[in-house]
């Protein structure tokens, strides 16, 4: 198995964020992970992504342009990455703020409204761990035990306390994931 | 006890410094590597194994405090990237003259100038030819996973140490970038006064009564002296070439074509590999692993034995002079290269070696 | 009286320290380089720290510093033996470690080492010899070059309307809070080379608290560049680099 995702949206979003605990999650659960982040101005507000791949194998090139899974939240990202998906591949995007919609029809679209559902329910700084579950759906590479490991590493020990919230936006994700067009 | 980490490359330096018993860390910040230092100021290795870390005044002022540390026999790195790297190579000069063992890192990033911060393997020609003034060669590793560079920091001390030469160690913003799985060592103790004193009796430690002074200097005045200096560096530098090759192959076996990249070039091959040959391209790959002293013998080896050879590097074509002078123009040798911070996609390069 | 009668251990006035090697000094006869060296060495014996001690040579006249002083020496490249010297005192804290430059080495293409190195305070005794010019290359203009002063690149004298200003660099080093003993001498009496030598010592004694660096700026002459005679180089000092260059400490916070 070799899952290789691009996770697309502005800085300050959390797409490195929940990149890095999908990564972690993976080394905990002994897969061969990879995160290659865009860096430079991009850590200053504008676009950011990150291409994760979890994999039972060495993981080959860690800079795709080709990729199983897309997760676009915003429209810069979907002008971007939409036909970087592989044919029969998976694209999950927040239609909040995005204009124009995924034309393609070789590939499973999802909607998840998660801005407007973490403004919902109050947890704003949750929004990509919203995202996360939605993905997670989908594709199961990491089970709850091994997120719950993955989260424990990746944040800071004074964060430990937030642990519980995050699962819990994770399983909100889950629920208000919608096909938009599927295979 | 082996331990796991999900970390960046650049982080995997710092950790690997910390870890290998590195003496000391002088260093300027500059994208795409700050994570080194703060890596090591956040550690406080000061406290964990009396690791000095300092944060020079400039590249220039970090790599002569290396020198100095060298000179005094101590395990002393730096790490910089491109600008800071050419800001360097005076003092890289000197330690070669000086026969001194130092490590520095290059996460190389798109030049010339000021270029830009992403990533780039522009700076092979500095690194193996020269870079600074003199007839002097620079061990030069090529990294192409975070384990590797965990794992070369400690290599690279032990290569400078064995040769009394500056080791390079020639990364790239992708490498540097990339969060991995890394196994970790245990923290190794530092070398005691003692030892450096017993072990490498040409360190500048202090002069007891029972021996002559030790001079550190690349200085002859004499013509015929400075000609002895060069030769035995040569001869040094000869031994390296016959012990230090190091290098990795994927597929070679019945390959009817050859890709030859390092560093995240040969990570991106790997990837071009597999597409090629789902769609039944006969397609090897060689990794050397040590830019200097250049693997020839083996790409010569198999290389001779294809129909075509494809370079591939994040510029204009700089190792593919090796490798020509490898396969001694036997079979055709291409380029491929993407610059200025551009990476190659796998699909653009499998379309390069379909075009052999 | 024979030779034997004269070398005899109740005759011996004066003597060559132990901490200086056999070799023949390069220097110019009447250049102070020479009168620094062996107060250096005499510190150093007097004060039994000569397996402790690490020396850092300049580029410039002092380059071959290491083969007079019998402790272990590295040679800098040009303006870099701050840098050296902070590597150095910092991995071996119990060391003295000492470095040797003169004015275009410490004061135009070092400065920034220099000055940084100061001001983080390193455990060094710098000792820093200004001739106003640059010896080894010819004779060339120095940063610290008077106004007027003729040398091979102000060959009509330095007109400051072209080429800035000398600098106090001293006086700079003194502004630092990292420096903590800053002091202008001259060798070129033995009265003030006995002070010299005192301020010297103190620079050396100062590594022992470890509370920052010592800075030892040495005004002296360069006979073969100003092209006079010693004696009438010391008189040229004496009337135009001291109202310029003052003698005396310009910091002691010991």
């Amino acid at each position: 198995m070799t899952e290789e995702i691009i996770i697309a949206g502005f800085g300050g979003q959390g797409v490195l964020s929940m990149g890095k605990i999908l990564a972690y999650s993976g080394v905990m659960q002994n897969k061969e992970v990879s995160w290659m982040p865009s860096y430079g101005p991009e850590m200053r507000g504008g676009t950011s992504n990150v291409t994760v791949i979890i994999s039972d194998e060495r993981i080959s090139s860690p800079c795709l342009n080709q990729f199983d899974t897309a997760i676009i939240l915003n429209q810069p990202s979907m002008d971007k990455f939409e036909n970087s998906v592989k044919p029969g591949g998976l694209l999950i995007y927040d239609p909040n703020g995005i204009t124009t919609h995924p034309t393609r029809k070789d590939i499973n679209i999802y909607q998840i409204a998660a801005a407007e559902e973490a403004s919902k329910i109050g947890i704003a700084k949750l929004f990509n761990m919203i995202v996360l579950g939605g993905f997670l759906k989908i594709k199961p590479l990491v089970t709850d035990e091994f997120l719950k490991k993955g989260l424990e590493k990746s944040l800071p020990a004074r964060h430990h306390g937030l642990i519980p919230e995050n699962i819990k936006a994770v399983e909100v994700g889950k629920e208000i994931l919608k096909p938009y067009h599927t295979l | 006890m082996k331990e796991l980490k999900l970390m960046k490359g650049n982080e995997a330096i710092a950790e690997g410094a910390i870890r290998c018993g590195c003496d000391g860390y002088f260093g300027y910040p500059i994208t795409p590597q700050s994570e080194i230092l703060e890596h090591l100021m956040a550690e406080k290795p000061y406290e964990k194994t009396g690791m000095v870390v300092l944060q020079a005044e400039s590249e220039v002022a970090s790599i002569n405090m290396v020198y100095g540390g060298a000179a005094v026999g101590k395990r002393v790195m730096t790490t910089s990237s491109s600008p800071g790297v050419s800001l360097m190579q005076e003092g890289l000069s000197y330690i070669a003259g000086a026969e001194l063992p130092a490590l520095v890192v290059n996460v190389v990033r798109g030049g010339p100038g000021l270029g830009t911060i992403q990533p780039s393997q522009a700076d092979y020609f500095q690194s193996v030819k020269g870079g600074g003034h003199g007839d002097y060669r620079l061990i030069t590793l090529a990294p192409a996973s975070v384990q590797e560079m965990y794992d070369f920091v400690e290599l690279g001390f032990d290569l400078a140490f064995k040769y009394r030469n500056p080791v390079m160690i020639l990364s790239d913003g992708i490498i540097g970038q990339v969060m991995e799985k890394v196994e970790v060592g245990d923290y190794k103790p530092r070398w005691t006064d003692d030892y450096i004193v017993k072990t490498y009796p040409w360190a500048a430690t202090g002069k007891p009564k029972s021996r002559n002074h030790n001079i550190i200097t690349s200085l002859q005045l004499e013509s015929d002296k400075q000609e002895k200096v060069n030769l035995r560096l040569q001869a040094k530098y000869k031994e390296c070439e016959a012990n230090e090759v190091r290098y990795e192959t994927f597929q070679t076996e019945d390959a009817e074509y050859l890709l030859i990249a390092y560093g995240s070039s040969a990570r991106i091959c790997q990837k071009v590999l597999q597409l090629a040959r789902k769609e039944g391209i006969k397609v090897g790959l060689i990794r050397p692993i040590t830019l200097w002293p250049f693997p020839k013998q083996i790409i010569h080896d198999i290389g001779i034995k294809t129909k075509g050879i494809l370079n591939v590097e994040m510029n204009a074509g700089q190792m593919i002079e090796d490798v020509k002078l490898a396969v001694e123009c036997k079979v055709p040798v291409k380029h491929y290269g993407r610059f200025g911070g551009i990476v190659p996609t796998p699909s653009e390069i499998l379309n390069a070696l379909k075009n052999l | 009286m024979t030779r034997e009668e004269i070398i005899k251990p109740e005759n011996l006035v004066y003597k060559k320290s132990s901490v200086l090697t056999d070799n023949v000094m390069h220097y110019c006869p009447g250049c102070g380089h020479g009168l620094v060296h062996r107060i250096i060495a005499e510190v150093i014996e007097e004060m039994d720290i000569q397996d402790k001690t690490i020396g850092v040579a300049p580029v410039g006249c002092a380059v071959l510093a290491y083969n007079y002083f019998d402790v272990d020496f590295i040679e800098a490249a040009h303006g870099r033996a701050p840098a050296l010297g902070t590597a150095i005192s910092r991995l071996y804290p119990n060391h003295f470690v000492f470095t040797y430059q003169g004015d275009g080495d410490l004061a135009a293409i070092g400065t920034a080492e220099t000055i940084h190195a100061c001001n983080r305070g390193e455990n060094m005794t710098m000792i820093f010899v200004n001739n106003g010019i640059y010896g080894m290359t010819g004779g060339q203009m120095a940063p610290t070059t008077l106004e007027g002063m003729k040398t091979s690149t102000s060959p009509y004298g330095r007109d400051l309307s072209i080429m800035g200003n000398p600098l106090k660099i001293t006086e700079l080093i003194a502004q630092l809070p990292g420096a903590l003993y800053v002091t202008r001498q001259a060798v070129y009496t033995p009265a003030l080379a006995r002070k010299c030598k005192k301020a010297i010592r103190q620079a050396f004694e100062n590594q022992k608290l470890k509370q920052g660096t010592s800075f030892v700026e040495i005004v002296s002459n360069c006979n073969s560049g100003w092209k006079l005679s010693p004696v009438k180089s010391n008189e040229w000092l004496e009337q135009n680099m001291l109202p310029f260059y003052p003698l005396g400490d310009l910091k002691n916070n010991k």
